[in-house]
């Protein structure tokens, strides 16, 4: 077993919505570097439950980069400084003994607080209520090999389609917007024949939610492909973008 | 959670008898030591007929539900992974008033997600000999004789339409450049069946499912309810009609009516504290409706998956898995010597034993998983595993990447390998993988008939949470597949078939007897964690459960190691009564509390697992008693005894369990020992 660091942390603490919250400081003085960094954070609230205090509220589920629960801005960045990896896929290696690592909660007012480092991210699904799907009763689908589907069209559908709906492109862009998200649902279907049918009313009823939800507009500093675990692309935005004007058009 | 001695005035809320399975069982004063077997019979329901036929056949005599009456009914469904958001979805579309319930902040999040591989299809797209039948034999052979065959071909049979309604859906599968879909090859089949998204199968499904959810909930006639999780069933005039939640952010226990209700909660292999299952994963609400009268299954059919990486150290959280697909490339080794410290590439080809590929040459590195991890337990056992730990082996993609070339290898499993770095800090295309079996997977679950529904009527259980389609030993790529088998082409037809025969749309009433009981048993019982004020957490607790389970009720297991865990599990249960703490407050997000109510649970179905170990005295599947094994070290099954379903019913105590049994007949497939060689 490698040897342990000693690691400074000041955590965000919000007790509820309506707290205005501040940072505190913590030390944790035997991290092991194999450690994720959600894995040190259990080691901290479990000593702070013991001492009786409350733990720091995160939330996460998978613990292997594919679900989208769990995500800190770590020392200002979505994520943590790491490319192309969600926040339990962080490890203490790299990070240095001695290091002070701050630690907050998204922020973006379409993302309120909850307590501590967990935010209200039901914006998102209401997005993919407004059409971020193929209107397909189970029961009346055709063969599924009818439907013929190009290796590369297939293979870029599924670029976007990667998206985990983890709000780190939100937390990142400068305006709190949320159209990386909702750029990669738009693109994987724009790019599938399947997607065909709805392509114009998906994506004005996309952005008009996106809009309504109060996420902010895209103003292509691109930030949030810098950030996004899964490496989803900003073309994804121009894809929009472009189907969004033709759709005005014809609609 | 208070003990309730038995007696049937202490079980108001038992399941009368209504034609439904329910076995009387004569109350007596004291739990008897050993388990009771009881003689009534358990009522599959599987329609006469040949097996081929059976489910036609039930589809052209069920019953219907108009589609003017279908709103008129509220449906709950509990879980949105794959089973509860393709069953939601399907009954909103069919225009049912639907409940669903997650534990997430959103749909999207059910640990389905996770899953990686693949999911198998009898389509025979491939022209490689397959069907619907070889598909079913595959999986009654890989479920080592222990599924009950009709559910199985079932499951094969509509396992064509689930490709055909996830690729409408606008899933990204995989496709050849002709624009059809690609396939690759699993553990336990020779043809190659298994459709995919890249190492992300699970994530593509289950966001095409969740579409559909979402699309219902557009629609209005689906409601969401996040942030809930089931903490009772409420059973009223022998039915279920209705559970109670806690909100996750408010602590706010509520009260949910339904004429149905659809448990797809998932499984228990969390009882083990450290296994590839997300953190939230818990098999709270399927106990509880154990508890509240429905059978549980086979406990002891659990599956440790053998492509995961090994353990690091005592802090670890969870344990991560490599997708079984890495073994269609991947070759498994160890070196043949023992203690062996020379780094992997430094080992020259005829000092590495292939054990998989030596061992059982015809499917070689493809055996079903339990074999796969067994073989990898025995050559570390044996003192041959690598790594710090000496409890890891080699899995080692050289002569694949020789072969295909790098491009093609990390085009098949590029984000797996990625994981792999992320986590380990090693590069798979120059150093071979390490890895190790963790729990992964239950088979069992609650029992079902073969309309998915319990020994309650009006409850329903699909997906991991029951025990019906996998036997011992699920396949890879079968737990997509059945998942979505009974959400999007099971359940439509059954629950109306239920709904019309036994349940009138009638008002529903949150607000009597049965509700406020079981509203204010769940209110008591957090009270009581809370106001135990001990000195150790939940995860504490949870942690040394793990260790019991993992190291007595894990890959082999003895009489001996079965009795020791049983009584570990009784004295810690003891313990965490008289010394946890929870801390926080009931009102309001409170990890502690949401963890230690499932402890709670952990404890006792912890114990059933052992006892249903311990009483089946034969090795199958998942279920190895190193007692019983034949020469070469293969399970060794006892058809003559143990070929029958093992259903627990709750006694009031969870040392002192019913044990019913519903015996297993094969009329397609010839009962056989298994053999990969």
């Amino acid at each position: 077993m490698s040897k342990t660091m000693k690691i400074n942390l000041r955590v965000w603490r919000q007790n509820g919505p309506k707290d205005s919250g501040k940072l505190v400081d913590y030390t944790v003085n035997d991290v092991i570097p194999e450690m994720s960094f959600l894995e040190m954070l259990d080691v901290l609230n479990e000593r702070l439950a013991v001492e009786g205090k409350d733990p720091i509220a995160f939330d996460s589920d998978c613990r292997e980069g594919i679900c989208g629960t769990c995500g800190l801005v770590i020392n200002g960045i979505a994520h943590g400084h790491l490319r192309h990896t969600t926040t339990c896929g962080l490890r203490m290696r790299h990070f240095k003994s001695g290091d002070t690592i701050t630690v907050e909660p998204w922020r973006a007012d379409s993302f309120p607080v909850i307590k501590d480092l967990v935010v209200d991210r039901t914006a998102f699904d209401r997005i993919i209520q407004s059409g971020g799907y193929t209107s397909v009763n189970a029961g009346s689908a055709p063969d599924a090999n009818s439907i013929l589907v190009g290796k590369d069209a297939a293979d870029q559908s599924m670029d976007a389609a990667t998206c985990i709906g983890c709000g780190a492109c939100v937390a990142a862009c400068p305006n709190a917007s949320a159209h990386l998200f909702t750029a990669a649902r738009v693109t994987q279907f724009a790019l599938l024949p399947q997607g065909q049918p709805e392509r114009d009313r998906r994506v004005l009823n996309m952005v008009t939610q996106h809009d309504k939800e109060g996420f902010g507009d895209c103003s292509n500093h691109g930030e949030c492909e810098a950030v996004c675990p899964k490496g989803i692309s900003i073309r994804t935005i121009a894809q929009m973008r472009r189907d969004y004007f033709v759709a005005s058009l014809r609609s | 959670m208070a003990k309730r001695s038995k007696g049937k005035d202490d079980a108001p809320e038992q399941p009368a008898s209504e034609g439904v399975v329910v076995p009387s069982v004569a109350a007596t004063e004291v739990p008897p030591p050993t388990e009771k077997v009881s003689s009534a019979k358990l009522d599959s329901k599987v329609p006469p007929g040949p097996v081929e036929s059976k489910w036609q056949d039930y589809k052209r005599n069920a019953k219907l539900v108009s589609p003017a009456n279908r709103r008129k009914y509220t449906i709950i469904v509990v879980g949105t992974g794959l089973a509860g958001a393709s069953a939601a979805a399907s009954l909103g579309e069919m225009g049912y008033n639907v409940k669903s319930f997650c534990t997430h902040d959103s749909a999207r999040r059910a640990h389905s997600v996770a899953a990686q591989g693949g999911i198998n299809a009898g389509k025979n797209y491939q022209n490689d000999g397959d069907s619907v039948y070889r598909l079913f034999y595959d999986t009654v052979k890989g479920g080592d004789f222990r599924a009950r065959e009709a559910n199985v071909y079932r499951l094969a049979e509509v396992s064509v339409d689930i490709i055909d309604q996830c690729a409408a859906q606008g899933v990204p599968f995989a496709r050849e450049y002709g624009g059809t879909l690609a396939n690759r090859s699993f553990g336990g089949a020779q043809v190659s069946r298994t459709f995919y998204a890249r190492g992300q199968t699970g994530q593509q499904l289950l966001y095409g499912a969740y579409g559909s959810l979402m699309r219902q909930v557009h629609e209005k006639t689906v409601t969401l309810y996040n942030h809930r999780e089931m903490l009772d069933l409420v059973v009223e005039n022998g039915k279920a009609q209705g559970i109670i939640t806690r909100n996750l952010l408010t602590g706010e226990i509520e009260r949910h009516a339904g004429h149905a209700v659809l448990l797809c909660t998932g499984g228990y292999g969390t009882v083990f504290y450290l296994s590839t299952n997300a953190v939230n994963c818990n098999p709270t609400a399927a106990w509880r409706c154990h508890k509240k009268g429905a059978f549980f299954a086979n406990p002891c059919y659990t599956q440790i998956h053998p492509t995961c990486l090994p353990q690091e150290g005592e802090f670890q959280s969870k344990l991560t898995l490599m997708s079984e697909s890495l073994r269609n490339d991947g070759r498994v080794w160890v070196p043949k010597q023992k203690d062996d410290s020379r780094p992997p590439n430094k080992i020259p080809e005829e000092e590495r034993d292939y054990f998989l590929e030596r061992r059982y040459p015809a499917f070689g590195n493809l055996v079903p998983r339990d074999i796969a991890s067994r073989a990898a337990k025995k050559v570390c056992d044996d003192g041959y595993g690598v790594g710090p730990t000496k409890l890891s082996v080699y899995l080692d993609f050289k002569s694949a990447i020789e072969r295909l070339g790098e491009k093609v290898v990390r085009d098949r499993y590029g984000n797996l390998f990625e994981m792999y770095t992320e986590i380990t800090g090693e590069d798979p295309y120059k150093v071979p993988m390490r890895i190790y079996p963790a729990s992964h997977y239950t088979m069992g679950g609650l029992w079902v008939d073969y309309n998915l529904m319990t020994t309650i009527p009006g409850l329903h259980c699909l997906g991991e949470a029951n025990f019906s389609d996998h036997g011992a030993n699920r396949l890879g790529a079968s737990a997509l597949m059945q998942g979505l088998a009974d959400g999007y082409f099971v359940i439509p037809y059954t629950l109306a078939n239920y709904l019309a025969e036994h349940q009138p749309a009638d008002a529903l009433n949150d607000q009597s007897e049965a509700f406020m009981a079981a509203e204010k048993s769940v209110k008591d019982e957090i009270a009581k964690l809370m106001g135990i004020n001990g000195k150790r957490t939940p995860a504490d607790f949870h942690r040394a459960l793990g260790k019991i389970m993992w190291n007595n009720v894990g890959m082999g297991r003895t009489k001996e190691s079965l009795t020791r865990a049983i009584s570990e599990i009784q004295a810690l249960r003891k313990e965490f009564y008289s010394d946890l703490k929870v801390v926080g407050k009931e009102g309001e997000f409170n990890k502690n509390l949401e963890f230690a109510a499932r402890v709670v649970d952990y404890l006792e179905i912890g114990e059933l697992m052992a006892k249903d170990a311990l009483h089946r005295e034969e090795s199958c599947g998942g279920h190895f008693r190193e007692e019983y094994q034949t020469e070469g070290g293969e399970a060794l099954r006892n058809d003559d005894d143990f070929c029958y379903v093992g259903a627990w019913e709750w006694s009031g105590n969870p040392s002192s369990p019913n044990l019913h049994k519903e015996h297993l007949t094969f009329d397609s497939v010839k009962l056989a020992q298994r053999s990969y060689k």
